[in-house]
C-alpha cells in the first residue's frame, strides 16, 4: 500500500473541537491523532464508535469513519460492526457513566467475548456533559448537585471489573501522559481481541483535580506504579510485594530490593491481574499505570467466521431452491 | 368385510393433552401428511407459557387444531369434529368448544379419581352421561399402548410415552392418511435410539390396526384433494417462512444477513432457524438483551449488510430508543414483532396485535418508520422480502408485525421459482469528491449507504441532529425543522401497491378491513356470509406505515366500516384521524384468533344497524 504514508493532520476532521477549555479530552484526541499513522491502517478501515457524553464527541474531530451512537450502546452497535466486517479496526470511545452505568451490560459481554474492539473509556470520575452528578466511579461521599450529602454508592474500579468480565487486555493510562497513552494504544491495537483502557481524564469543570496525586510533579512519581511487563512494579518511593496471599503496597526501604514483584502481563491468571487493580483504592494513594493483563482468547468475529466458513467447506455454499424445498414437499399436477 | 367408507368436505381436529404427552408433534406429523394429500389446511397450536406445567392441570393443557378440507381454508376451524383427549383436564379444558354430535376420543386409562379430582369433576364424565350426545370412544389408549410394546425392551415409562403414537396411527387410519412418512420420520428422529423408535413404530402401527380391526370404529373418511394452482408445495409455518424470507432477500440482495436477537417467545424460533443457515454465510448473534441485539443489528447496516433484529412485544420496548437512533442515521434496519398478549410479560404464548401503535410511535420525537404485516403464514416469506425492500432502497427501520397465531400456524406453501423472485441489489456510495452524508436521491429521499471500507467517504454520523447534506451536527431551528419534515415524507413517498377490495357485487353494505393475522378469520366470516345472501367486502392492509394511496377512496366508498382487531382498536385509530372516517371497531383480546361465528355476528349486527 503506497498511500499509508499519512500523518497526523489527516486525522483531524474539519470540525470545531467543542469541549471546554483545559478539558483532559484535547490531550487525548490529539494523542490518538498522532498515533493512527503508526498503525498503518488505511482511514476508510478505522471506525470510532462512541455513545453520549462530552468523551463521546470524539469521532467527529477523527477523519475516519465515525458514529456517535447511544447513550451506553457503544459496544453493542461496535460488535454488530466487527462481527460483519471482521477487516476493520474498531475503536469505542466511552465514558465512566457511558459505559459503567447504562452500558454495563454491553461492556462486559464485549469483553467476555473478546471481539475485536479497542474500548477507549475517559474517566472522569463525573457525569460531565449533564454537568455534573456523581457516576459510577466517584469515591463515595463525593458531593455534586444530585448528592448534596454525599453520594452513598461504592464505586466500581473499571479495572477490576474487566478483569472479572474475562477480558484479555486491560490497561490504565493518563490523559496527560502522551508517551504512556501512546504506549498503551499500542500495545492495545498489536492486541488481537477486545481491550479495554481506562484513561484517567481530567473534567475542570466538574470533577478538577480528580487525578491531581498521579499528575502532580511532586507527587506523580511516588503514587504512579509503573507497570511493564518484566519490570519490577514500583513507584519512586513504594514496591509491590506478596504478603499473606496477597499484594500489597510497601516502602521501598522496608523491603529487600529481590522481593518486589516483577510484572507479567501475560499471568494466565486473572486472579494475579485483579490483585493489582486492588492496589488502587478509591483515594488513589497508589496508581498502578500500564498494562494490567495482556493474554492470547479467540477473538470473537473470527470465531463466528470461522463457523460459516466450516459449514461452507462442508456443506457447500447455500443453494435457495434446495432450501425452500426442504423437508416434506409434494406436487400438485 | 372391509369398512364403510364416508366422503367429507372438511374436517377440524383437535388434539389435546398434558404438554408432556407429545400433542404438537402428534398434529404437526397429521398435518404433514394430510398436506402430502393435497388438501388444503390451516393449524393453530396452542400450548401454556410453563414448559412443563403440574401434570394433569387445566393450565398445563396443551393442544393442535387442524383443519383440512376438499377446497380452500383459511382458518383452523371454529369447533372441532373431532378432539382427541389424553386425560380429564384436556377433556375438561377443550370440551366447551366441541359441538354436539362431534366424536371424542379419550384415553380411558387416565380417567382415575385422582386425575378426575385434580380438575373438579365430581364424577367420571365418560360414565355419568354428561357425553351422551357426542360420539364417544373411550379407549384404554395407554394399557392398550403398553401391551403392545411388552415383547420391546423398553422401559414402562417409554412405552407410556408412545401412547400419542397410537393416537396418531387411529386417526392416520380413519382419514386415510399415509404411514410411510411417519414412519420415515419416526426412523430419522429415533435413529440413534433404536428401543424408542421400535416402541414408537409399534405404536403407530398398533394404533393404525386398532380402527382397522376393531369394530369400536366402522367409518373411517375420505377427504379428496383441494384444488391447488399447479406446483411444488410444502407446508411452512409463519416463523419459518420469515426465515426463509430473510434468507431470499438476502441471496437476492447480495448482502450478508446480519440478525441480532434475544430469545422471546413468540419469536425466538427465527433465530433458532437461522442459526441452522450458515452455508449461506447468515450471522446470527444471540446479544446480551433487546438492546443490544437491535443495535448490533444496526452496527452491521451500518457496515452494508442486511441488519435484522426479532423480538416481541417486551423486547420491542427495549429497542425503541437504538430504532429512533436509526431513523436519525437513515440506515436500513428490519425490525420484526412476533406480537404476543401484553401488556408487560402479558400472554407469552397467546396471540394479539396489540404494538400497532408502539410501532408506529413508540419512540421519542417525530420518529417515522415503516410498519407492514403479513396476512397469514406463507405471506411471511414475501412480506420479510418486502421488508429488505423497502428498508435498503429508503434507508428507513421498517417493522413486520407478525404474531403468535401465524407465527406458530402452518398452511400449504407453493414453492417460489427463485429465478422469479424480485431482484434487490443496492448501491453502496462509491468513492467521490466531496461527498455528502445526507445528500439525497431527489425519488426516494434516501441518503446514501456509504460503508467503512470505502475510499474517501470517511465521515461521522450519529444521533444528534443533522445538518441537511453534510450530515453535520446542527442545532439550527429551521433545520431541524427541515430534516423533521424530509424524514416524515420519506416515509410518507414509499411506494406501495394499492389496496385491493375484494366485493364481487361492488355493492356491497359493509367493508370489512383488517390488517395482519385476521385475515383468514375475516375471509371465513367474509365467505359464510355471502352464503347467505349477505352482501360484504373485504379488503386487507398489508401496509399501515404509509397506508396504500387509494385507501382514502376505499373508506369513502363504503358507508360502513368494520375494524375487525385483536387489541382495543388501534388500527381503527389511525383510519379515524388519517381520515375522518367513523369506522366501527370490533375486538377480542383473548389470545386466540376471532371464530367465524362472531365475526359473522359483528358483521350482521352492523348491517342491521
Ligand atoms: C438514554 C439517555 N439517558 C440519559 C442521557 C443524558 N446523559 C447524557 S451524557 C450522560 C452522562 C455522561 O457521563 P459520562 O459517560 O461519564 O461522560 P462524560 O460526559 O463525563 O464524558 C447522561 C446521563 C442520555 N443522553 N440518554
Ligand atoms: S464538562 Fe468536563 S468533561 Fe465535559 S468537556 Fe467540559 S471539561 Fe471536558
Ligand atoms: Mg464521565
Amino acid at each position: 500500500m503506497t498511500d499509508l504514508t499519512l500523518t497526523k493532520k489527516d486525522f483531524t476532521s474539519d470540525q470545531e473541537v467543542r469541549w471546554c477549555p483545559g478539558c483532559g479530552d484535547y490531550s487525548i484526541v490529539s494523542t490518538v491523532q498522532s498515533f493512527l499513522p503508526e498503525l498503518g491502517v488505511a482511514r476508510e478501515n478505522i471506525v470510532f464508535i462512541s455513545g453520549i457524553g462530552c468523551s463521546s464527541r470524539f469521532p467527529y474531530y477523527m477523519e475516519t469513519f465515525g458514529m456517535h451512537s447511544i447513550h451506553g450502546r457503544a459496544p453493542a452497535i461496535a460488535t454488530g460492526l466487527a462481527i460483519s466486517r471482521p477487516e476493520l479496526s474498531i475503536f469505542v470511545v466511552t465514558g465512566d457513566g457511558d459505559a459503567l452505568s447504562i452500558g454495563g451490560n454491553h461492556l462486559i459481554h464485549a469483553l467476555r467475548r473478546n471481539v475485536n474492539l479497542k474500548i477507549l473509556l475517559f474517566n472522569n470520575r463525573i457525569y460531565g456533559l449533564t454537568k455534573g452528578q456523581y457516576s459510577p466511579t466517584s469515591e463515595q461521599g463525593k458531593v455534586t448537585k444530585s448528592t448534596p450529602a454525599g453520594s452513598l454508592d461504592t464505586p466500581f474500579n473499571p479495572i477490576s471489573l474487566a478483569i472479572g468480565a474475562e477480558a484479555s487486555f486491560v490497561a490504565r493510562s493518563i490523559d496527560s501522559d502522551r508517551k504512556h497513552l501512546t504506549e498503551t494504544l499500542r500495545a492495545a491495537s498489536a492486541h488481537k481481541g477486545s481491550a479495554l483502557i481506562e484513561i484517567y481524564q481530567n473534567c475542570p469543570i466538574f470533577n478538577d483535580d480528580a487525578y491531581q496525586i498521579v499528575k502532580d510533579g511532586g507527587t506523580k512519581d511516588g503514587a504512579i506504579l509503573r507497570l511493564v511487563h518484566g519490570e519490577q512494579i514500583k513507584s519512586s518511593t513504594h514496591g509491590v510485594i506478596f504478603e499473606a496471599g496477597s499484594m500489597k503496597v510497601v516502602p521501598l526501604d522496608s523491603v529487600n530490593e529481590s522481593d518486589i514483584i516483577v510484572h507479567n502481563a501475560n499471568h494466565p491468571d486473572p486472579a494475579y491481574a485483579f490483585a493489582l487493580s486492588r492496589l488502587s483504592g478509591s483515594q488513589l494513594d497508589h496508581v498502578p499505570v500500564g498494562v494490567f493483563r495482556d493474554v492470547e482468547r479467540a477473538e470473537y468475529s473470527t470465531l463466528v467466521n470461522d463457523q460459516i466458513a466450516d459449514a461452507i467447506a462442508k456443506q457447500g455454499a447455500g443453494d435457495l431452491s434446495a432450501l425452500l424445498s426442504s423437508g416434506d414437499t409434494w406436487v400438485v399436477q | 368385510m372391509s369398512k364403510q367408507v364416508v366422503s367429507l368436505n372438511q374436517v377440524t381436529i383437535r388434539f389435546a393433552g398434558d404438554s408432556g404427552d407429545g400433542m404438537q408433534l402428534t398434529g404437526d406429523r397429521f398435518t404433514i401428511d394430510t398436506a402430502s394429500l393435497g388438501n388444503d389446511l390451516s393449524t393453530l397450536p396452542n400450548f401454556p407459557a410453563e414448559i412443563r406445567a403440574p401434570q394433569g392441570t387445566l393450565h398445563g393443557v396443551s393442544s393442535f387444531q387442524l383443519h383440512f378440507a376438499d377446497h380452500h381454508v383459511k382458518t383452523p376451524g371454529d369447533a372441532p369434529d373431532v378432539l382427541v383427549a389424553m386425560n380429564p383436564a384436556a377433556l375438561k379444558a377443550n370440551i366447551k368448544e366441541i359441538a354436539r354430535g362431534a366424536t371424542i376420543i379419550v384415553d380411558s386409562d387416565e380417567f382415575t379419581s385422582r386425575n378426575l379430582s385434580k380438575v373438579g369433576y365430581e364424577t367420571n364424565p365418560l360414565e355419568d352421561g354428561s357425553l351422551e350426545s357426542y360420539k364417544l370412544h373411550a379407549l384404554p389408549l395407554t394399557s392398550m399402548t403398553v401391551n403392545a410394546l411388552a415383547e420391546l425392551s423398553v422401559s414402562r415409562k417409554d412405552a407410556e410415552r408412545s401412547k400419542n403414537m397410537f393416537a396418531l396411527g387411529l386417526l392416520t387410519w380413519m382419514y386415510h392418511r399415509p404411514v410411510e412418512a411417519t414412519e420415515n420420520f419416526l426412523n430419522a428422529k429415533f435413529a440413534k435410539k433404536p428401543d424408542v423408535l421400535a416402541a414408537n413404530l409399534l405404536a403407530f402401527k398398533t394404533g393404525w390396526n386398532y380402527g382397522e380391526t376393531t369394530e369400536d370404529f366402522a367409518v373411517s373418511y375420505e377427504i379428496a384433494p383441494a384444488k391447488m394452482e399447479p406446483g411444488k408445495y410444502r407446508n411452512i409455518s409463519g416463523n419459518t417462512a420469515l426465515a426463509y424470507g430473510l434468507i431470499a432477500a438476502s441471496q437476492r440482495s447480495g448482502l450478508k444477513l446480519f440478525l441480532g436477537s434475544y430469545p422471546i417467545t413468540p419469536a425466538s424460533e427465527i433465530l433458532h432457524e437461522l442459526s441452522k443457515h450458515k452455508k449461506f454465510g447468515v450471522i446470527t448473534f444471540q446479544a446480551e438483551d433487546e438492546i443490544a441485539a437491535v443495535g448490533s443489528a444496526l452496527g452491521a447496516s451500518y457496515g452494508g449488510a442486511l441488519g435484522v433484529t426479532t423480538t416481541s412485544g417486551p423486547g420491542l420496548a427495549l429497542k425503541t430508543e437504538a430504532i429512533g437512533l436509526a431513523v436519525m442515521l437513515e440506515l436500513p434496519l428490519i425490525i420484526i414483532d412476533v406480537q404476543r398478549g401484553g401488556p408487560s410479560t402479558g400472554l407469552p404464548t397467546k396471540t394479539e396485535q396489540a404494538d400497532l401503535l408502539q410501532a408506529m410511535f413508540g419512540r421519542n420525537g417525530e420518529s417515522p418508520a415503516v410498519v407492514i404485516a403479513p396476512s397469514h403464514a406463507t405471506d411471511c416469506f414475501d412480506i420479510a422480502f418486502e421488508a429488505a425492500r423497502i428498508a435498503t432502497q429508503y434507508r428507513v427501520p421498517v417493522f413486520i408485525l407478525s404474531d403468535g397465531y401465524i407465527a406458530n400456524g402452518s398452511e400449504p406453501w407453493k414453492l417460489p421459482k427463485v429465478e422469479e423472485l424480485p431482484d434487490l441489489h443496492v448501491e453502496f456510495a462509491k468513492t467521490q469528491e466531496n461527498f455528502l452524508p445526507y445528500d439525497r436521491d431527489p425519488k426516494t429521499l434516501a441518503r446514501p449507504w456509504a460503508i467503512p471500507g470505502t475510499k474517501g467517504l470517511e465521515h461521522r454520523i450519529g444521533g444528534v441532529e443533522k445538518a441537511d447534506k453534510t450530515g453535520d451536527i446542527s442545532y439550527d431551528p429551521k433545520n431541524h425543522d427541515f430534516m423533521v419534515r424530509t424524514r416524515a415524507a420519506k416515509v410518507a413517498g414509499v411506494e406501495v401497491p394499492n389496496l385491493e377490495v375484494d366485493d364481487p357485487t361492488g355493492d356491497a353494505k359493509v367493508l370489512l378491513l383488517g390488517w395482519g393475522s385476521t385475515f383468514g378469520p375475516i375471509g371465513a366470516a367474509v365467505d359464510a356470509l355471502r352464503a347467505n345472501g349477505e352482501k360484504v367486502a373485504q379488503a386487507h392492509l398489508r401496509y399501515i406505515n404509509p397506508f396504500p394511496k387509494n385507501l382514502g377512496a376505499v373508506l369513502a366508498k363504503y358507508d360502513k366500516v368494520l375494524v375487525p382487531e385483536m387489541n382495543l382498536g388501534q388500527l381503527a385509530m389511525l383510519l379515524r384521524s388519517q381520515f375522518l372516517k367513523d369506522v366501527t371497531s370490533y375486538n377480542q383480546v383473548r389470545g386466540l384468533p376471532f371464530s367465524t361465528t362472531e365475526l359473522i355476528e359483528a358483521t350482521m349486527a352492523v348491517l342491521n344497524d
